[in-house]
């Protein structure tokens, strides 16, 4: 009975482990991306200011893009913490 | 003109109605209620244990339910009640306000709605099924009240357009306007071609449908504040829609770049199709993504408002003082953040309508001869 309990535990703490180490590398990843995204629309505005507005709409493309990558594997960690199997 | 303007009308109302459908049945959700594990209890309304939970708290609030709840004070709930419209094999139709289930603490006819557990908020039947469950939940009938706005708008815009057709725009119409034209050339003129103006009516209609909802979800106040683009069966439907048409409006060209890509070498497509495997995937994953990106978004801009304000209530549980001094910072991570989902809200819609453009333009597109 009491091994049942235990191992039923350990995999719940497993589950919420490996939910919160995902989403914490899935924030990494969006961080590095649309800071990359981020910091070549800086210099491509530097290089000329006049096209400021183009790049800043398909800046904002290129990062929904990315985030949406992001908040997937976001999704999934909440399933892993959530789901009770 | 007019009977013209009915029928596009009715066919876009009727259209943006059959969410209703898929968002009345509080099933298709991809987030359960929490784990009850062994060591903790979720408190029900009828206990009213006093401790907070916060993931009750968050995935109450993100979920569809059959009631609008709008206060908690001590042990009663004050919520609007809402139509149940339930389709059961041995009682037949049975229409009911979801008053009678009394926040789960009674059962009506034999129908109750679960409290705890997995199945939270869903109805049940004695013999432990559930029936077919097409209510008027909280996200229909914010989807009611949001497509009634939207209608407000655009009718009376277009009939000040039909009455004053050389007037410059005034009033609601010099909000509308710049916001279409832009849409217009900036994104589906390029992105689609020449026969844009078939599949403008849709785009626009999924962009201001989309906008709408995510902004009325970021108010407390009903009718806002329903999470009704967070429900990933709404989010599904629009995302089958741009699939369908899509691949209905799909010409030889389009398919043949599928299933045949022009240009590629031979072994990639004989005698193993790994190409057409793959772009055949495609088809499938672009309205996929766009339908996760968009509830993805939302619903996370919903969990972290509802995390900072429950960081105030875990707090609470410590100390009044803790409490109160976390409140100050916590609100002011909330204003912030809600600037930001203002901002989401906006780009979600424009990056859905964007996308659905491009993947039209693609289904389009003519041949060029572009051999090298």
């Amino acid at each position: 009975m009491l091994p049942i309990i235990l191992e039923a535990t350990i995999g719940a703490g497993l589950a919420k482990m490996g939910g919160a180490i995902g989403a914490g590398f899935a924030a990494l990843g969006a961080g590095f991306g649309i800071g990359r995204i981020g910091g070549s629309a800086m210099e491509a505005i530097a290089r000329q200011p006049e096209a400021s507005g183009d790049i800043r709409a398909n800046m904002i493309i290129a990062a929904a893009l990315v985030e949406s990558v992001c908040l997937f594997a976001v999704i999934i960690c909440l399933l892993a913490v959530v789901l009770q199997m | 003109m007019f009977s013209k303007i009915c029928k596009a009308l009715s066919v876009v109302v009727l259209l943006f109605a059959m969410p209703g459908g898929f968002a009345a049945m509080p099933s298709q959700e991809e987030l359960p209620g929490e784990v009850t594990t062994v060591e903790h209890e979720t408190a029900t309304p009828a206990e009213g244990t006093g401790a907070f939970n916060p993931g009750d708290f968050m995935f109450d609030h993100i979920k569809d339910a059959h009631e609008w709840h709008i206060l908690t004070v001590g042990h009663n709930h004050i919520s609007i009640p809402l139509p149940v419209i339930l389709f059961s094999k041995s009682k037949g139709v049975q229409v009911f306000m979801s008053g009678k289930f009394d926040h789960g603490q009674s059962t009506y006819k034999g129908f109750r709605i679960e409290t705890t557990g997995e199945n939270k908020g869903k109805i049940f039947d004695e013999d432990g099924t559930r029936p077919l469950d097409l209510s008027i939940t909280k996200n229909v009938a914010a989807m009611f009240f949001s497509i009634a706005l939207i209608l407000w708008i655009f009718l009376s815009v277009g009939k000040a357009y039909r009455k004053y057709p050389i007037k410059a725009p005034s009033g609601l119409q010099s909000f509308v306007e710049p916001i279409i034209v832009f849409l217009r050339d900036e994104v589906i003129k390029p992105a689609i071609g020449p026969k844009y103006e078939r599949y403008m009516p849709y785009l626009l209609s999924v962009f201001f449908f989309i906008w709408i909802n995510n902004m009325l979800g970021l108010i407390p106040i009903p009718p806002g504040g329903a999470n009704l683009t967070g429900n990933i069966a709404v989010t599904m439907v629009l995302a089958l829609f741009t699939f369908f048409i899509t691949n209905f409006s799909g010409n030889l060209n389009y398919w043949k770049h599928i299933f045949n890509t022009p240009g590629v070498p031979v072994w990639l497509k004989l005698p193993i199709p790994l190409l057409p495997f793959v772009e055949f995937l495609g088809v499938f994953t672009k309205p996929l993504v766009l339908m996760i990106r968009l509830f993805a978004n939302i619903t996370a801009g919903h969990i972290i408002v509802l995390g900072f304000i429950s960081l105030i209530f875990i707090f609470s549980e410590m100390s009044a003082g803790l409490a109160y001094g976390v409140s100050f910072v916590s609100i002011a991570f909330n204003v912030f953040i809600t600037f930001i989902e203002l901002l989401v809200a906006f780009i979600q819609a424009f990056v859905f309508t964007f996308l659905s453009a491009i993947y039209f333009g693609l289904a389009i597109e003519e041949h060029h001869k572009e051999h090298a």
